[in-house]
């Protein structure tokens, strides 16, 4: 396995590497320069000039690229326009609350997708098949946005159960309890679509493997029901789900931005709107990579847990 | 037609045409005529198509239709429904039932626009790579790999931002972002057919490449990519109104259902001004759920398993 890995790193670089131009290359698009936000409307051009000389904007988009690849290697991201601290800081700070937003989002997600697959997998075309069916094809119609709006008139405005949004109420002492009641609806909201879109796979999935000839054997062997789901089908169901794990990350980051700009939540995706809206472009391109490299590494650990899920994967 | 398979033999002898028993006995069935019978019996791929149907209808008499103008200004704002606005006006002025009516063309023309965008790109690069093969392949692959490496939504939020926020550029960029899928498909899709009888028989009998991509090989792979564009109109659709909600997509004074959802980001609307965001959600919701509907309809009746 280890070989496998290496070469898939290897095979990574290339393509990593044409993430940075890509992005580059787009954020280098951009009317109006960083330079204006120093600049007032009474400023020569000589100042102009001065400003762009210092930012290194008068040089070639072949030097700049170079430069900033070097400083990239280096771990270097460039500062933040708008928070004037160097970008690698500001997503350090902005990393954490998204994790947590995301991971919750997943767990719940699974937590509600596996059992309800499975549930009516084997009740195939029965009333509650068809709510299961009928209800994930809501949740993955439904945009981030407009549920995440109905949920907060709902259980924060007319319930008042949970807070409208924030990570944590402002100016309160804090702890846990107020965290995770502040998690609570924007992970529902995240949670949503990728339960809604995981139950049909666990469904249709568990449906083939009920139908191999194993389980067949199993039966004639006399085995219960529940022995039959949980040991025989179960893990062999669950093999194709790993691999819908990796593309749900995608998913994941793009409602992330949406959700935590409804519900204010000060993570990655909120960051990513106000760069967006300040021109901050070191932070937006900082931004890209590190997403782009979480999806790089998640493809690759989703490789990897395919094998020790279902051991008659090999690696070539 | 040889004996009935019980459901649960479908894995031993999962032939794509699998028997049935209720077509009439003794007279042959032509292929669109089965597609059409299969998908009539998904009933909410039927109601989907209707309403479907009805939404085209509505953007297209859309002057027809609406009551007034969608971008006077009347002086009563913030006004609840009632005789004058049937769904009130929104802050500022605004008949919010003719927005929502003339709104319908802004997310159709996106979906409709940026599928025929990806589609276009995808099956061209799709089919190039599966046919050719080696470099040609190995390069529009790794070209794959990188799109596919950024977070799509990502992407399309910082290219829109950079290009300028409007109708046809938000089109063009998420029709240029959401080709890999389909490449991929259509590339592997490809791999298959080259190997079968009549392609051989096509390439022994000299026809040129091109011949032989588009007479021969496209129309095999027609089914996945019809599915696959179907779900793609949906998801342009939140796409659009994702952007246009977060003030990067439509901007007013032109009407689109997602920026009439940005009001609803003040508290005051959204506790107390329901006409102004509920509407245009529940219709981005009904238009996706009817899109996604005909997608799984299409499936079944084509039978096109998605890779």
């Amino acid at each position: 396995m280890i070989p496998y890995i290496i070469r898939r790193i290897l095979i990574g670089i290339p393509v990593l590497w044409g993430v940075t131009v890509i992005n580059f290359v787009i954020i280098n698009l951009a009317p109006g320069s960083p330079a204006d936000l120093y600049l007032t409307p009474t400023s020569t051009p000589n100042q102009v000039a001065m400003m762009r000389h210092q930012l290194g904007l008068d040089q070639p988009i072949w030097v700049r690229y170079v430069k900033w690849l070097g400083q990239l290697v280096h771990g270097d991201l460039g500062y933040s326009l708008q928070n004037r601290i160097p970008v690698t800081q500001l997503l350090g700070e902005r990393i954490l609350p998204t994790l947590t937003l995301m991971g919750a989002s997943l767990v719940v997600a699974y937590a509600v997708a596996i059992p309800f697959g499975i549930f009516v997998a084997r009740r195939r075309n029965t009333a509650a098949d068809y709510g299961v069916v009928g209800l994930s094809f809501l949740g993955i119609s439904v945009p981030h946005f407009f549920l995440g709006l109905v949920m907060i008139y709902v259980f924060a405005v007319k319930l008042g159960w949970f807070p409208t949004g924030n990570i944590m109420t402002l100016g309160g002492p804090g702890g846990l309890v107020d965290r995770v009641e502040h998690l609570v609806l924007p992970t529902l909201v995240l949670a949503t679509a990728i339960s809604a879109n995981m139950v049909r796979y666990v469904r249709s999935s568990m449906i083939d493997v009920l139908g191999a000839d194993y389980i067949r054997t199993a039966r004639a062997k006399g085995l219960g029901d529940i022995m039959i789901t949980n040991k025989h089908a179960l893990r062999n169901a669950l093999t194709p789900i790993v691999t819908v794990i990796g593309v749900d990350l995608s998913v994941l980051l793009g409602g992330a931005i949406v959700t935590e700009q409804i519900f204010q939540w000060q993570g990655i995706g909120l960051l990513t709107i106000q760069a967006i809206q300040g021109r901050d472009y070191s932070v937006l391109m900082g931004i890209n990579l590190i997403a782009a490299l979480g999806v790089f590494v998640a493809n690759l650990l989703t490789d990897i847990a395919y094998g020790v899920v279902d051991p008659r994967v090999k690696y070539s | 037609m040889t004996a009935t398979a019980a459901p649960g033999d479908a894995g031993i002898n999962a032939a794509p045409d699998t028997v049935d028993t209720t077509r009439p006995a003794g007279r042959a069935e032509s292929a669109l005529r089965r597609v059409v019978r299969r998908y009539l019996k998904h009933r909410m791929a039927v109601v989907g198509l209707v309403v479907f149907v009805l939404l085209i209808l509505m953007a297209i008499f859309a002057p027809l239709i609406a009551p007034m103008s969608p971008y006077k200004i009347f002086p009563e704002y913030d006004a609840a429904p009632g005789a004058g606005h049937i769904l009130g006006t929104d802050s500022t002025g605004r008949d919010v039932l003719s927005r929502l009516i003339y709104a319908s063309r802004v997310s159709l023309t996106v979906g409709v626009g940026a599928v025929l965008v990806y589609v276009i790109i995808g099956v061209t690069l799709g089919l190039l790579a599966g046919y050719y093969g080696r470099w040609v392949d190995q390069i529009v692959m790794r070209i794959t790999d990188m799109f596919m490496s950024f977070p799509y939504f990502m992407l399309i939020l910082v290219l829109v931002s950079v290009i300028g926020p409007s109708l046809l550029n938000i089109t063009a960029v998420i029709g240029f972002m959401a080709w890999p899928p389909v490449a991929r498909l259509v590339r592997g899709q490809v791999l298959t057919i080259k190997e079968s009888d009549y392609v051989r028989a096509g390439v022994s009998l000299g026809y040129q490449a091109p011949r032989i991509l588009f007479r021969h090989i496209l129309p095999n792979t027609l089914s996945p990519i019809v599915v696959n564009a179907t779900f793609g109109v949906a998801q342009a659709i939140i796409l659009e109104s994702g952007l246009s909600f977060l003030g990067l997509g439509v901007r007013p004074p032109a009407a689109s259902w997602g920026n009439m959802l940005t009001q609803a980001q003040s508290i005051t609307v959204l506790a107390d001004q329901w006409w102004m965001w509920v509407p245009p959600g529940l219709m981005i919701l009904i238009a996706v759920l009817a899109i996604n509907f005909v997608g799984d309809g299409l499936r079944d009746a084509l039978e096109a398993r998605q890779g």
